[in-house]
């Protein structure tokens, strides 16, 4: 964790600036998420996993600033009791910054259970509340929308991808000026060398460079269920997590969707017959 | 023009009479509801029902997503974050409203190409059209300031671009911009005049949905056949017209339900898949996205702005013939605003002497390419201008010019269309013919194109 966060303090630079704009492709990675398709919701082991990983790792930069405790207690979230949360503040120390403190300079004090998460706390680290829906890991084939018809926008397997996405700087890349930043395969928004354009001008390796250090490692945290640790499942666990975080109504909303498809279709069955009926004596002739 | 001969109001108790005497709401309502209806509509007579339920679904969910809604660009961006995620059933009601807006524009669409397939517009109901295309102008500016209020980045980029068009007006177009936007740039005043008419606009759509209801109540409905109802008698009139309570409304209401049950799936399920990531972004002015794109619904309107850039030779004779007053930007904004107004003139543009596009040989051919036409401008518009895409768009915008200027004119004079039906009884008779026994077969079979 101590080596994340080393490396990820390193930055401070925000994104670097890109001379080749976003042209080339990114290595997406089709995560299988639980919450996925029309009867998938959040796994809540899963979320309380990716809220450690969060939580150990991505805070010590990054906010969470439209995410209120008290909705880690929230049903179809992680679902902790309202102690659960309270112990969760408590252990961790967090702090918030209340402006009515110090005759109205504002101070920091202990978070209770009602406030939100602190925002960003390194600058140029963007907030995560809304991560998962401000980045789509699917587009085209020539915008056509048809790969987030089939796959969903694909925001949390963006993120999974891009935390799995470092990589060894190509060959192409050491040719000439040393780039800022790290060389990623999911990156979509940073800049590029351009030693690794063809002659069309397009990029002949995936990804760009970003100014977030690489933050998971593998074995960043041990997870009190037992599971797996590794990178990969990391990535998985904190995407998921980030989904909550942005879509907190996931569950319920399907649920909805479910009930009011099922609703729908019923009443137009009646209402088919019912027309079928009506019409009937029109379409055989009869005069009324 | 005398409407269709049809039974009137008449009131029957004491108590109905002494209203009808003061008010004849009853009477109004009533010669509504039962309004002589041609029975051969087909299933693109939907649409209009489901535009009047959209526009009330839209006002519903839109006043109270007001109630909890801040126009202050500080607080915007974290209130509709309040409204996802605390107001009770929050998430819902603006995810339908989001996507209440797509609905619209699919409706919208499909009945503004059943105008111009059947020949809506021809007389006499240019009223009827002149007034929808009004509102499809106003609903396109609703939709826009609509989504400039999550203040987002594209909402905010969105509409730097969008009131840019503006500033191409020769001479007096910055300060135009300035007098939009209530400032030299997007801001605070941007965002609360757009939220004030967001609010008011629906309103007016709302009474102008009443006046086109009531000029095409007035002219009666077309219908496939473009043959006009019979009104020598009442008796011939409901030979060819049955009243649209019941039929048409349990008809209506079955298309609706259907088309409720998608709309449902789309907001349960996918509900931001017709929006853009970048607009859960906060608006940050300092840093522009990479690609700009707006909704869905204006693509094949921006593909035109964008198609007349300065290559075109059209565009550089404009340029020199004008002494530069009109330019590519200036030209881009005038064909968009005028792909628009060509639809409102297609009335007096269509010099064809049939009405529905059924009887009409080559209008067809012209027709479906117009809406092929329609697809490949909306798909284009939403590629970044570069490469073989500025063609395409050009090739796309030309057309759409060309059918409305050109191939309607024309094929009125060199097309020989087919002899309508002579009533639409007989319409009706044909397609269910008396003598079979076993004509229930489906009501939803829509007449044979």
């Amino acid at each position: 964790m101590l080596k994340s966060l080393a490396l990820s303090t390193a930055l401070g630079l925000g994104v670097i600036a890109g001379s080749a704009q976003a042209a080339g492709d990114t290595h997406i990675e089709d995560f299988d998420f639980s919450f996925e398709g029309m009867f998938g919701s959040y796994d809540r082991m899963q979320l309380q996993r990716g809220l450690q990983i969060f939580t150990e790792v991505c805070s010590q930069c990054h906010g969470l600033e439209y995410v209120a405790f008290r909705n880690l207690a929230d049903e179809g979230g992680p679902d902790w009791t309202d102690d659960e949360v309270r112990d969760y503040i408590e252990y961790n120390q967090i702090e918030v910054f209340d402006p009515a403190l110090d005759d109205g300079y504002g101070d920091l004090r202990a978070a209770v259970i009602t406030d939100q998460f602190p925002g960003s706390q390194v600058e140029g680290a963007p907030d995560l509340s809304l991560m998962a829906k401000a980045r789509a890991g699917f587009h085209g084939p020539y915008g056509l929308g048809i790969n987030q018809f089939i796959y969903g926008m694909g925001g949390p397997e963006y993120i999974a991808s891009l935390l799995t996405g470092y990589a060894d700087e190509p060959e192409c890349a050491l040719e000439g000026e040393p780039m800022d930043g790290n060389y990623n395969t999911a990156f979509e928004y940073g800049g590029y060398p351009e030693s690794c354009l063809d002659e069309d001008g397009k990029h002949t390796v995936p990804g760009t460079w970003i100014a977030m250090g690489q933050p998971l490692w593998g074995e960043d945290v041990e997870f009190a269920d037992g599971h797996s640790n590794d990178l990969h499942h990391e990535a998985e666990d904190v995407a998921a997590f980030l989904m909550w975080a942005a879509e907190p109504g996931l569950n319920a909303r399907k649920q909805a969707g479910l009930t009011g498809v099922i609703f729908l279709s019923v009443l137009a069955v009646l209402l088919y017959l019912t027309n079928k009926r009506l019409w009937a004596p029109v379409k055989k002739g009869r005069d009324e | 023009m005398a409407g269709i001969p049809h039974d009137h109001y008449e009131p029957g108790s004491g108590g109905e009479k002494w209203l009808h005497k003061r008010l004849p709401i009853l009477g109004l309502a009533y010669d509504t509801l039962m309004l002589p209806t041609p029975k051969n509509l087909n299933w693109m007579w939907i649409w209009g029902i489901v535009l009047t339920i959209t526009l009330v679904m839209q006002i519903v969910t839109g006043v109270i997503l007001a109630m909890h809604y801040v126009a202050d660009t500080e607080l915007a961006f974290g209130r509709i974050e309040h409204i996802m995620r605390n107001v009770n059933g929050g998430h819902m009601i603006r995810y339908v409203h989001m996507n209440g807006a797509s609905l619209f524009f699919v409706a919208v669409y499909a009945h503004i190409f059943r105008s111009l397939y059947y020949g809506s517009y021809k007389a006499p109901r240019e009223v009827t059209w002149i007034i929808g295309i009004l509102m499809f102008v106003l609903m396109m500016g609703t939709a826009f300031m609509g989504y400039v209020l999550p203040w987002g980045q594209m909402s905010f980029h969105g509409t730097a671009v969008i009131t840019g068009l503006f500033g191409a007006i020769p001479f007096v177009g910055e300060a135009i911009q300035t007098w939009l936007l209530g400032a030299s740039a997007v801001g605070q005043p941007a965002l609360n005049r757009f939220f004030a008419l967001h609010y008011m606009l629906p309103f007016i759509l709302l009474g102008l949905t009443l006046v086109h209801i009531w000029a095409f109540h007035t002219t009666g409905n077309n219908n496939p056949t473009g043959v006009e109802v019979r009104r020598t008698s009442k008796e011939d009139a409901q030979k060819d017209t049955l009243p649209f309570w019941p039929y048409f409304v349990i008809k209506d209401l079955l298309a609706l339900v259907v088309i409720l049950a998608v709309f449902t799936a789309v907001v349960g399920f996918m509900p931001n898949y017709l929006g853009h990531p970048d607009n859960y972004i906060p608006a940050n002015p300092a840093a522009t996205p990479a690609h700009i794109v707006p909704e869905w619904y204006f693509l094949p309107f921006y593909a035109i702005l964008r198609a007349f850039d300065d290559s075109v030779w059209l565009v550089m004779l404009t340029k020199f013939v004008t002494f530069g007053i009109i330019d590519g930007k200036f030209f881009g904004v005038l064909a968009m605003f005028g792909a628009i107004a060509v639809m409102a003139l297609a009335p007096w543009l269509d010099t064809s002497s049939v009405r529905s596009g059924r009887y009409r040989p080559m209008f067809k051919w012209w027709f479906w390419l117009l809406v092929v036409d329609f697809f490949v401008l909306m798909w284009v518009g939403a590629r970044p201008a570069e490469g073989i895409y500025p063609v395409i768009s050009l090739i796309g915008a030309t057309y759409w010019f060309g059918y409305f200027l050109v191939v309607l004119p024309l094929l009125g004079v060199i097309e020989k269309p087919l002899t309508p039906p002579a009533t639409i009884e007989e319409d009706f008779a044909a397609h269910y013919p008396k003598s079979a026994g076993s004509t229930g077969t489906s009501s939803s079979a829509a007449p044979a194109e």
